[in-house]
């Protein structure tokens, strides 16, 4: 509807102005042109797209993940398996796929969890000011305050067994609701407690930003015609505060994958049969100077990806914010 | 002191910011009395020039006539109508009769979006136009401001500072307003740019019968558009007049002040002039000397000058000044 309208719209423009009228460049497309001249976010651009799309396809390209074949007991790569198998004779190269898989959901679905919280509470926070700002930026340092690791780990802990989750469960169904835990519950958890912390920085930098913007004139300007505030939040604010809100999401995804890492490292993240680069890590750290390629092959998936993703969010923050670059 | 043709009338106007202290129960240690009762009345089509120097409050007087501050004290009538007591969707849609020109051309557009969007936005806002004639409407504005139609589609980054300044002028005139204030618009500009921003507006007020407040901090630069000049010190305004007279006459001590510190462009003139260099810096608004605030820079202050605030003091018809020795310092000639 909305769409129509600005079609609509740009038809008329087209019919109305003469041919004469010259097409403008936004600062969109000027930002655009300087990042495709940065290489190495061009680079890590392209890599960030392939790993993703290799992750995805994982189930046309790579054989079942979870098939055991216990006479292929960590046979190195071969052209049959290119990353080799693992202790229980199952395909590296297709755990490193689907692990990666879950690795990158993560990332992606706790960063989006944290942006929306994120900008929705920032800019209130920010537009609002006064006593309003004052509370929910007391309650930012708060959560910031608490140890979030020990939390993580705690909540693991807790609810990573199985005598744990029965109960809940039985709590679940005695009020009726037709659902149970799984053991996938977990990578659920990791989400919340991930995307509870990564949340409060992009508030920060949102509010930032908008406290800054409430004193810019075009806003002023905006308030003086009589532009209604919602409009001028959607229209003059928000287009304003994305290019930060893109580059912060962007090195976002890859501190999250290593926060996700890390704790699959540990045990408490991503359980087996569930995989995860972190858990293949951790699983090939136990036995690396036997079978150096269960910890090579997926320790390298995940450093590639991480320094694309950083790559190209350095290069964003140039393209989309020229003054703030160091040349 | 209500007048037949008043078009805006700002009776006993007061701005006074709170300075706090202290996490959600705040406590109030000061208060920065940044307008400080001010009464001001314009005749339909005039334009008015306001100056005083650097933080005297004429941004905060300008921003509080039109709402974008609330008032403290005081009202503000435009038309017959209280502004001041307006609220919410009331106060926006009265927004299309009055409307602000920004010093800063690169601050006051905003960045991302087109002349079209951002000249579209402000006709639509208080008007239905069908979508087809928007163009037209957008294009006819544009040509007014003496920029071409051909830039529509282009970003303000793409512009100079004096066409941006255009661009800011045909937002504010796309509501049709009847008041305009134009806070400071030439000082961010280049000296070359300046006079043709001026001739711009010296034009669409004429053009338009707009009644224009126009803010600066600098005499020489409100002298050709004025029809009367409002001296402001401290925020309380201390001089008014025809704009000519007051040049040709200060009356006010801190106004004989700020004409002498103009250059005169006749070298012969220009040698003799005499300039008065006021001791000190203008007090704080925080804490305004008792009496006259002016006392403590003024070279012809007296003892009563400490006691209270002067009133204001007729001169000529249409000539006022706050100085208890005002007759005493200007004898008639
Ligand atoms: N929002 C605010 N909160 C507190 N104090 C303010 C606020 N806005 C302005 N002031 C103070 O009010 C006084 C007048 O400021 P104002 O901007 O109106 O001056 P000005 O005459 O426009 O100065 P300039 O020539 O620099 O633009 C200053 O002392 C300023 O610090
Ligand atoms: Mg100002």
């Amino acid at each position: 509807m909305l769409e129509l309208e600005a079609v609509k719209q740009a038809k008329a423009l087209e019919s109305a102005t003469p041919e004469t009228a010259e097409a403008g460049s936004s600062l969109w497309r000027d930002a655009w042109h300087r990042l495709l001249k940065n290489k190495l976010s061009v680079v890590g651009g392209v890599i960030v797209i392939i790993v993703t799309l290799l992750c995805a396809f994982a189930g046309v390209i790579a054989p079942d993940p979870n098939s055991q074949d216990l006479a292929l007991y960590a046979s190195a790569p071969s052209h049959a398996h290119w990353f080799g198998t693992d202790t229980l004779g199952r395909d590296l190269f297709a755990r490193v796929l689907f692990g990666g898989r879950i690795s990158l959901a993560v990332g992606m679905v706790a960063t989006l969890v944290a942006l929306c919280i994120g900008v929705v509470y920032g800019t209130i926070s920010g537009y609002y000011g006064g006593n309003v700002d004052a509370v929910m930026m007391r309650i930012v340092d708060i959560i910031y305050a608490l140890p979030f690791t020990i939390f993580v780990i705690l909540l693991s802990v807790f609810f990573n067994n199985d005598e744990t989750r029965a109960r809940i469960n039985h709590v679940i169904h005695a009020t009726g609701l037709k659902f149970s835990l799984g053991s996938e519950f977990n990578i659920v958890l990791l989400f919340a407690a991930i995307g509870a912390v990564e949340w409060l920085t992009m508030a920060r930098i949102v509010r930032g930003q908008v406290r800054s913007l409430r004193k810019m004139d075009f806003v002023e300007a905006a308030e003086a015609l009589g532009i209604r505030p919602q409009r001028i939040i959607f229209r003059h604010m928000i287009p304003n505060v994305l290019g930060p809100i893109i580059v912060y999401t962007t090195l976002t995804i890859p501190s999250v994958m290593l926060l996700e890492a890390f704790l699959s490292f540990l045990g408490l993240g991503v359980q087996p049969p569930n995989a995860s680069w972190g858990v293949l890590i951790g699983e090939g750290a136990k036995s690396m100077e036997e079978f150096p390629w269960l910890l090579t092959y997926p320790g390298l998936a995940l450093s590639i990806t991480l320094f694309s993703f950083n790559f190209l969010g350095d290069g964003l923050r140039d393209a989309l914010d020229p003054r703030a670059s160091k040349d | 002191m209500p007048t037949a043709d008043a078009f805006l009338e700002v009776t006993d106007l007061k701005t006074h910011f709170p300075i706090e202290k202290g996490f959600l129960v705040k406590k109030r240690v000061g208060t920065v009395k940044a307008v400080d009762g001010i009464d001001l009345t314009l005749a339909q089509g005039e334009v008015l020039g306001l100056v005083g120097e650097s933080g005297c409050g004429k941004s905060t007087l300008g921003r509080t006539i039109l709402q974008l501050i609330p008032p403290t004290e005081g009202t503000v009538v435009l038309a017959g109508r209280n502004l001041a007591g307006l609220r919410g969707g009331d106060l926006r849609r009265a927004r299309a009769d009055f409307q602000m020109i920004f010093q800063d051309p690169y601050a006051s557009l905003n960045p991302r979006m087109t002349v079209y969007d951002t000249l579209a936005e402000a006709i639509s806002t208080h008007k239905n136009i069908p979508r087809g004639e928007m163009p037209r409407r957008v294009s006819e504005l544009l040509s007014r401001v003496g920029l071409s139609p051909r830039f529509i589609r282009k970003y303000p980054h793409e512009f100079s500072g004096g066409q941006r300044q255009r661009i800011a002028i045909a937002r504010a005139l796309a509501v049709e307003p009847k008041l305009i204030i134009a806070d400071e618009p030439v000082s961010a500009l280049d000296v070359s740019i300046q006079a043709q921003i001026i001739n711009l507006l010296i034009k669409l007020t004429r053009e338009m019968g707009l009644t224009m407040i126009f803010i600066s901090h600098d005499l020489s630069v409100v002298k050709h558009i004025s029809d009367r000049i409002a001296v402001m010190y401290l925020g309380r305004i201390v001089e008014i007049g025809p704009s000519v007279e007051v040049f040709e006459k200060p009356l006010h001590p801190y106004t004989k002040a700020l004409v002498s510190a103009v250059p005169i462009p006749d070298p012969a003139r220009e040698r003799h002039r005499k300039r008065i260099i006021l001791s000190g810096d203008p007090p704080s608004p925080v804490n305004p000397p008792m009496g006259c605030t002016f006392h403590p820079r003024c070279p012809y202050m007296i003892e009563e000058c400490r006691a209270a605030y002067p009133p204001f003091v007729d001169y000529t018809p249409g000539r006022r000044a706050t100085c208890i020795r005002l007759h005493e310092i200007n004898p008639p000639a």
